[in-house]
């Protein structure tokens, strides 16, 4: 619909104040403001107004031909040298100046087709002999990898006993390796053969499809997941490397280390995530900061405060925090911010970060500990004993499927030696990259 | 920050406010206290009264924006001037208030922003603070038509900060009603206030709110409620984090 017609509903002056002012703007194109070939209402239902899907560019369109070329499109004979039988196909071809185009076929190009080995019967006896298959089904596998140049699928589908993919391709692919090599007057001349060089692997072919399965079986909400812990873990990083260099000329900044939150470090084991080194280091360069001000308001200076300590965490982290000071009917802002209020709140902030580690960390190692189950992140650790992990084993992104499959392999295995990266999920994937 | 000991800036760390402060006659009071932090709780709003329905379409309240002390004690102690800045439809929008207290009033029909720039006495710092209050007009929950003699209230409560304020500044604020400062360390000699001081606190004229004929509408701030709230969830998440602690030992106890 166009923008008069909109207005006309809406009963808005036809020409309002944008319009005008897109006049005045730009004379200079006025030969543009209605191109010939468009009927003066037609061009009026654009209103003057930059249409909604890009459009091409009349002068585009009304470009005449070269003017000493005749095109013609014509049914003609297909010759193509891909087509070893008499069958006469015919298309519509662009002949320009009653020249019908010349030589092959174009597609012709590609129709490709697979020299598949053959193998006497002498050389399967000396060479190709596999307790696992029969020559029959080895002549078998071979006369289907010729008919459908070896499209595995295909060849799986119709290969009367049931073995999969790979197990056909290794089986081709270790024959035909065999004939080369037998076949071969000395193995240097084989050193390049594309199928010596990079023999095909069983294990690893499966292995590839199933990380591929994984990525694409992941639903929305955990591409989400894997995004934000990216995203997180190159803030950590980056918030390390800024800590380091802001911690280290600033030694007098140091000091105060100790009186900024000296019960939270009491109270708190080392396991505990909320007041590490980098924390640490954030409060006391903000304090520094603070004083270097002269003057600043409280407010003002729990913000800071309360960023330095939510600098280490990932944004996610900082609203659950938020939420759970709603949720405990804490104001998120101080009504009354006086030194001690403030100190309260900040402390609070911190203890609530902990408490949400430790939730996680207890989440973790139960995950952990239920044959390695993931999609259990978000819910609260609570009732840890009455959690059904429902989901499937796909929940990682592909960042490390092959790392976590050993783990897989094993389910009785409950956890590994309690290493301090499985103490912290996080922080583990942050110094991984 | 109160226990860390007095550090008197000597020649051999980084005087930057020196150069600014100007003067090196007075270089003596002008050392830093480290560890102390004089705070002045102040209290920034509006009152706003209802003219009436026969009032004029552009004047229909009248208001009264103002910078106080929390305990309505006279903040010219501290604060040499303030502007405020008011919306440029107002007739010489920028008004500057040069002593206590600190109010403006006006006459307007508007809700706006009003941009608030602080100016300290220069043995306090020389530095200004900007902070802004939303100028209210009409009561938050309509109940009604609003009544001429019930005015609309906005406060909100903060505090100005000096940290490792200038010795001089310490001495002569130290013990005001409307300052407070934090535990000074053991064994620091104040200079007597007034030797080396700024003279524009002492032509001053003199003006606290406590007499304000606004007064009786001003709120009452105090942390106690605030206080007893943090204290209590506190100990509520300290419980938790502790439960979650004895978990997480049971988690890691079980046998593989």
């Amino acid at each position: 619909m166009g923008g008069t017609d909109a207005k006309d509903i809406l009963g808005l002056p036809k020409t309002p104040l944008s319009l005008t002012q897109e006049k005045k703007s730009r004379p200079q194109k006025e030969s543009h403001r209605k191109p010939d070939g468009i009927s003066r209402e037609v061009y009026a239902l654009t209103g003057g107004v930059a249409p909604l899907m890009p459009s091409i560019d009349v002068t585009h369109l009304k470009r005449p031909p070269p003017p000493d070329e005749k095109v013609a499109w014509q049914w003609l004979p297909v010759k193509s040298s891909a087509r070893k039988d008499d069958l006469q196909l015919y298309h519509w071809v662009r002949v320009v100046n009653d020249v019908p185009p010349t030589g092959d076929y174009s597609f012709a190009k590609y129709n490709k087709s697979v020299d598949v080995l053959k193998y006497t019967d002498d050389e399967y006896e000396n060479h190709l002999t596999d307790p696992v298959w029969t020559k029959e089904e080895t002549d078998q596998l071979f006369e289907l990898c010729e008919r459908f140049d070896l499209r595995f699928t295909v060849i799986a589908d119709r290969f009367p006993l049931s073995r999969t993919v790979e197990e056909l391709k290794d089986r081709y692919y270790s024959v035909t390796r065999a004939l080369l090599r037998a076949r071969a007057q000395s193995p240097a001349e084989l050193a390049n053969h594309p199928l010596i060089k990079e023999p095909y692997d069983m294990t690893r072919d499966r292995e590839r499809k199933r990380a591929l399965s994984m990525v694409l079986s992941q639903s929305r909400h955990q591409e989400k997941k894997d995004a934000e812990i990216l995203a997180e873990a190159k803030r950590i990083t980056e918030m390390r490397l800024a800590a380091r260099r802001a911690a280290e000329p600033d030694v007098p900044a140091n000091e105060n280390i100790g009186s900024v939150s000296p019960s939270s470090n009491s109270q708190l084991p080392a396991t505990a995530v909320a007041p590490s080194t980098l924390t640490m280091a954030d409060y006391a360069s903000t304090l520094a900061s603070l004083r270097m001000l002269h003057v600043y308001l409280r407010t003002y200076g729990l913000e800071q405060m309360v960023q330095a300590a939510s600098s280490a965490v990932g944004l996610r982290t900082i609203k659950r925090v938020e939420q759970t000071l709603q949720d405990l009917g804490v104001n998120l802002k101080p009504k009354v911010p006086t030194k001690t209020v403030c100190d309260e709140h900040l402390e609070l902030r911190k203890e609530i970060l902990t408490l949400l580690n430790l939730q996680k960390q207890l989440q973790y190692k139960e995950s952990e500990g239920s044959s390695h189950r993931e999609g259990t992140y978000g819910a609260m650790p609570d009732t840890p004993k009455d959690r059904v992990f429902a989901s499937e084993p796909f929940g990682f992104g592909a960042e490390r499927p092959i790392k976590k499959e050993p783990k897989r392999k094993g389910p009785g295995r409950q956890s590994d030696t309690p290493s301090p990266a499985h103490k912290r999920p996080r922080k583990l994937k942050a110094s991984d990259l | 920050m109160e226990d860390s000991a007095v550090e008197i800036l000597s020649a051999s760390t980084p005087k930057p406010r020196i150069g600014i402060d100007g003067g090196d006659d007075n270089k003596n009071w002008r050392r830093r206290v480290n560890g102390v932090e004089v705070s002045v709780p102040i209290v920034c709003g509006s009152i706003a009264f209802y003219r009436g329905k026969k009032a004029k379409e552009y004047r229909t309240h009248n208001w009264t924006v103002y910078v106080r002390g929390a305990t309505n004690e006279d903040l010219g102690v501290v604060i040499r001037k303030v502007i405020f800045h008011l919306h440029p439809s107002f007739k010489s929008p920028t008004r500057v208030v040069d002593s206590p207290p600190f109010t403006l009033s006006e006459c307007g029909w508007g809700e706006f922003k009003i941009d608030i720039t602080i100016f300290f006495h220069a043995d306090a710092c020389e530095r200004k603070l900007e902070l802004s209050h939303l100028l209210k007009l009409n009561p938050e929950i309509y109940s009604g038509p609003q009544s001429p003699n019930v005015p609309v209230v906005t406060e909100s409560y903060n505090e100005i900060v000096f940290p490792d304020p200038f010795e001089c500044f310490l001495s002569r604020v130290n013990n005001h009603p409307a300052v407070h400062v934090s535990k000074l360390p053991e064994g620091l000699n104040l200079p007597p206030p007034g030797d080396a001081d700024d003279e524009s606190y002492y032509k001053m004229k003199k003006g606290d709110t406590k007499d304000h004929p606004l007064s009786h509408w001003f709120l009452k701030f105090s942390d106690a409620d605030e206080l007893f709230r943090l204290t209590d969830t506190r100990q509520k998440v300290q419980a938790d984090i502790a439960k979650l602690k004895r978990q997480l030992v049971m988690v890691d106890a079980q046998p593989e």
